[in-house]
């Protein structure tokens, strides 16, 4: 076997594993930290495939801010697990039913499943070949002119998203304090201080 | 069997001798640094700083050390003790990991992968994962309090400092940190390294690098006025070690960040006879001790922000200002035809 | 390979047009301070109509952009310009609703139009990942206008539900594109329809156009995809109904039409059946179960349900008159819901909307012009003639009756008629019954919209060979 192979194994091994953990784990937060140890596994999984880009992306998005923000609710909401599998037993026979069906559906797609034959040439021979450029310059260089329409049209379902996100969570509050640094800035001793003469022994009546 | 050793078992030792070599290196590195800090601190406050253990103080780091791992390790009854005890050991690790893909030299890196770059910023945005857990699974307010704060503030400034260094990549035309650092070796010395003609980002990196690391001015996470310690106050002895040790680490792991990204690595100031007389790791780590310096300063005479100061300077001011040079930097190489 | 140059991107000038149009009043809306601006909405008006010019400006002809990504065809400009005028009436009706609910924000008529831009890149769209994306880019768009109102417990519901189930079947959907692409080795359409030509259809490949339909029924709320349609339209913001009810009703279309008829031709035995299914089951149940409604948006939700089956029965026909016979069916549809919908805008009280089908009662006393003109639109869905939803009707049963589903047809003519009993209901109660308390009277707009699609659809029987031709020729694109 060799240490490729090796490593593979344990990827793919802990990847199953940790995802198993996410959905048995009792204690969500432990979910999560699964979750991540799963992320991790197949961005190392990636890394065999010598997709090196892919691998370190999926890291920084998913488990650099995607899962923080994950951690960041489960923390905070009281989810009670105890309480969300109550109903499990009363779906559990609707649900097995259809998850069964879906099982033997996907057995006869497998069962029937064929490369098709121009398919195992383009895998054979990437073009360019993966050793005249890395494979972030690959993807830079489809990315942004064969793709540019896919990248352009998922770039507006995020501005849709940002709009959503905003229209339906921003309240102006009323009687909120706010920082303006620029009048703070603006300000100075003539606007700020007032110099008086006092008298002794009087005070400032 | 012989085939087998030489395939796998040599290069393997060879790894292993090179990263214990840079461990011990940079484990050593941060020691005195850790010692600098507290006297340019000292300093500035116009106090001595440490000075008893060894001539002026410089075993102090050694025998804090000896100290914490002495102490007994006291886990809170409540707490998740898996997650208790592996949040300091994650920041640890991660921290030193980094390290592998860093140039300290010509040639000098463990691991030259292609995507240098985006492996640390990888490994330092899960930084945040230590904190996170450490303050959860403390099972007490104010570290939870601190590991919120930590986790906003890590996720907001990162972005700042994605777009950073997507200029600096615009700029070098590679994610690897060699070619990064060859790159900026420009005929101009030290006036082509990249703070000159990128200093608005320079700045900006700077700042967030503070931000990102839980440093003063930006230490909300660990406020001790409001919160005590942050998300390490239910941690003593060697786990209270390794939160600090990996806090340093990554401190010094951003400054030689800067140092690659921004300082030209291991180039000398100027290509002419006795500057390159010195060997380049020579280079690498003044430039490295001149960042820490300026992390140490900062510590020393900034007051803190507040938390939404914070938040402001990252999202409204950072955020617009480092997209907006991302388009001017790509829209000057394209123009002027200078892209690599 | 080269960026595309600008000059080459004439077919797509005029969604780039309004996306870009889009995030400049935006941009207008978030500098302008003053969050209930009414000139941004009727700057998106604006936008819609300069978009439908620019789309109608466009040669004849089909033209590929994107490697095959995006399709600019007489098809898809017919249902573009559909979608374009569905929009801009929702907004019009918006108006006066956004700000006596007090939810008057400039977000609103954005997200409109971002969501129109998904429409139009769907309705062109031609691979799967385009289509995909264009309709993430609708519906993300459509589940934030679903619960625009968020201060309201129904509204936030709506939203809620219309997003948990929309995102399934966009899981289901993106499952089955995955599958037809594992068994073709290509997502463009063309491709598809060459792989299928030549070689025998796996069951995977079935499986996966299960999948697709399954969730491009969820988009058209079609029976068995259909729980959603009238929880979310009750709960909606009235305006936003309307524009659930119209323009993505089209846009989902235009994607079903064009998967089935550009991608598997080869297999339209497969398909059909399942379209059969699922438009019989449309029917069946859109003229059933709107019998027992009491709230009037709920009935209009089943009420589409049905008309959804009707529209189907063109498809499962599967030639080019079928075609022509759907197109016929949402043109006129869009004008019949659009005009209800502002009728139910109409039943205003003081400062709240009344959606109860009692309220309606003696209506042609307090306001015989709003009775008359809900009577014709009714008669309409009901399919009487001469009124348009009997040209609607008799066009794709029609098409039914010339490829031989005689039995399609004979359901279809047999729910019409139960369906006209519910319809009827509402009339003889607007005429026959003791009249309720009086409404306010209707604003200038919801007038404005009622007026021109009541007129449509009374005297459409007079141009109707125009939108028959005009049909014929889209349709024709197809094939």
């Amino acid at each position: 076997m060799t240490i490729a192979g090796f490593f593979f194994y344990l990827f793919a091994f802990v990847t199953v594993a940790s995802a198993l953990m996410v959905i048995s784990a009792r204690n969500p937060v432990h979910a999560v930290l699964f979750l991540i140890l799963a992320f991790f596994n197949a961005a190392g999984l990636f890394l065999l495939l010598g997709a090196e880009f892919i691998a370190l992306i999926l890291v920084i998005v998913y488990v650099g801010a995607v899962a923080v923000l994950f951690l960041f609710v489960v923390m905070m909401l009281d989810v009670d697990f105890a309480e969300l599998r109550a109903g499990f037993a009363k779906y559990l026979p609707i649900g097995g039913l259809i998850g069964g069906i879906l099982l033997a559906q996907l057995l006869l797609v497998v069962t029937a499943w064929t490369v098709a034959p121009q398919e195992a040439l383009k895998i054979a021979e990437p073009i360019p070949a993966a050793s005249l450029v890395s494979n972030t310059e690959a993807i830079g260089r489809v990315m942004y002119t064969k793709y540019i329409y896919f990248f352009q049209l998922a770039g507006m379902v995020l501005l849709v998203a940002m709009i959503g996100a905003i229209v339906l969570t921003l309240r102006h509050r009323e009687g909120v304090k706010r920082q303006d640094v620029a009048t703070q800035v603006a300000r100075d001793p003539s606007a700020a201080i007032e110099v008086r003469q006092v008298e002794s022994g009087k005070g400032i009546g | 069997m012989a085939e087998f050793w030489t395939d796998y078992g040599f290069p393997l030792l060879i790894i292993i001798v090179q990263s214990l070599g840079l461990l011990v290196s940079v484990l050593l590195v941060v020691a005195y640094l850790l010692l600098a800090d507290r006297k340019i601190w000292a300093a500035v406050q116009l106090r001595r700083g440490p000075n008893v253990v060894g001539a002026f103080g410089l075993l102090q780091s050694f025998a804090d050390l000896a100290k914490f791992v002495l102490k007994e390790p006291v886990i809170p009854a409540g707490a998740d003790r898996i997650v208790f005890l592996l949040a300091p050991v994650v920041t640890a690790v991660l921290a030193l990991s980094a390290w592998a893909v860093m140039p300290i030299d010509d040639g000098w890196v463990v691991a030259d992968i292609n995507v240098g770059i985006l492996y640390i910023f990888a490994i330092s945005s899960l930084g945040v994962y230590g904190v996170i857990m450490g303050g959860w699974a403390s099972n007490s307010k104010y570290p939870f309090l601190g590991a919120l704060r930590s986790a906003a503030q890590m996720v907001s400034y990162e972005v700042s400092i994605g777009f950073v260094i997507i200029t600096v990549l615009l700029c070098a035309g590679s994610l690897n940190l060699t070619e990064i650092v060859r790159a900026q070796d420009t005929q101009f010395g030290m006036f082509g390294w990249y703070w000159l003609p990128l200093l608005p980002m320079f700045v900006i990196f700077f700042v967030s690098a503070l931000a990102e690391t839980n440093r003063p001015p930006f230490d909300l996470p660990e406020a001790e006025s409001e919160l005590v310690a942050g998300f390490m106050v239910e941690y003593g002895s060697t786990p209270y070690m390794l939160f600090m040790l990996g806090e340093y680490v990554a401190i010094t792991m951003m400054c030689a960040m800067m140092t690659v990204l921004f300082l030209g690595g291991w180039l000398p100031p100027f290509d002419v006879a006795p500057l390159n007389w010195v060997p380049g790791v020579i280079w690498f780590l003044l430039k490295l001790c001149f960042c820490f310096f300026l992390f140490a300063r900062v510590k020393a005479i900034v007051p803190r922000y507040r938390y939404d100061q914070l938040m402001r300077l990252g999202w409204k001011i950072f955020l617009p200002t480092s997209l907006f040079m991302v388009v001017v930097v790509a829209g000057v190489l394209l123009f002027f035809d200078l892209a690599p | 390979m080269p960026l595309p140059a600008f000059q080459d991107l004439a077919p797509i000038y005029p969604e780039i047009f309004l996306a870009l149009a889009s995030m400049a009043l935006l941009m207008i809306g978030v500098f302008s301070r003053d969050e209930d601006n009414p000139s941004v909405s009727w700057i998106a008006i604006a936008i819609l109509v300069a978009t439908g010019a620019l789309i109608a400006g466009q040669d004849a002809g089909a033209r590929e952009l994107f490697d095959g990504a995006f399709l600019a065809d007489d098809f898809g400009r017919f249902m573009k310009l559909l979608i374009l005028a569905g929009a801009a009436l929702a907004i019009i009706l918006s108006f006066d609703y956004l700000k006596t609910a007090k939810i008057l924000k400039f977000e609103f008529p954005v997200l409109v139009l971002l969501s129109t831009l998904g429409m139009l890149l769907l309705a062109s769209a031609n691979n799967l990942i385009s289509l995909y994306l264009a309709l993430e880019l609708q519906s993300l768009a459509l589940y934030v206008l679903a619960s625009f109102r968020r201060d309201a417990v129904l509204s936030s519901e709506a939203g809620l539900k219309y997003f948990v189930l929309g995102a399934l079947s966009s899981g289901m959907l993106l499952y089955g594109c995955s599958l037809i692409y594992g068994y073709t080795g290509t997502v463009g359409f063309e491709g598809i329809a060459a792989v299928l030509e030549n070689t025998d259809r796996s069951v995977g490949l079935v499986f996966g156009l299960v999948f697709v339909l399954a969730g491009v029924a969820f988009k058209l709320s079609a029976v068995p995809f259909h729980m959603w349609t009238p929880d979310v339209y009750q709960g909606a913001p009235t305006p936003v109904t309307a524009f659930f009810a119209s323009a993505p009703k089209v846009a989902a279309f235009a994607m079903l039409i064009r998967i089935v008829q550009e991608a598997f031709p080869a297999i339209a035995e497969d398909w059909r059946q399942i379209i059969i299914a699922i438009s019989v089951a449309s029917m069946v149940l859109g003229a059933f179960a709107a019998i027992g409604q009491t709230n009037i948006k709920r009935l209009m939700a089943y009420s589409s349900i049905g008309h959804v089956g009707y529209a189907m029965v063109g498809l499962a026909a599967g030639t080019p008159s079928g075609v022509q016979g759907v197109m016929i069916y949402l043109a006129i549809y869009i004008v019949m819901t659009l005009g209800a919908f502002a009728c139910i805008l109409a039943m205003r009280r003081g400062d709240s909307d009344v959606e109860e089908i009692a309220e309606l009662n003696g209506l042609s006393r307090n306001q015989p012009m709003l009775a008359f003109m809900l009577t014709v639109l009714l008669f309409s869905m009901a399919g009487i003639p001469p009124l348009a939803g009997f040209f609607a009707k008799f066009y794709v049963f029609l098409a039914a009756i010339e490829a031989e589903l005689f039995w399609l047809a004979v359901i279809g003519v047999v729910t019409s008629v139960v369906s006209a009993f519910y319809y009827l209901a509402i009339i003889a109660r607007m005429y026959f019954q003791e009249p309720a308390a009086d409404f306010e009277p209707m604003t200038a707009k919801v007038r404005f919209v009622l007026g021109l699609t009541g007129i449509i659809t009374l005297f459409l029987f007079i141009p109707i060979q125009f939108l028959v031709t005009a049909a014929e020729t889209a349709a024709g694109s197809l094939f």
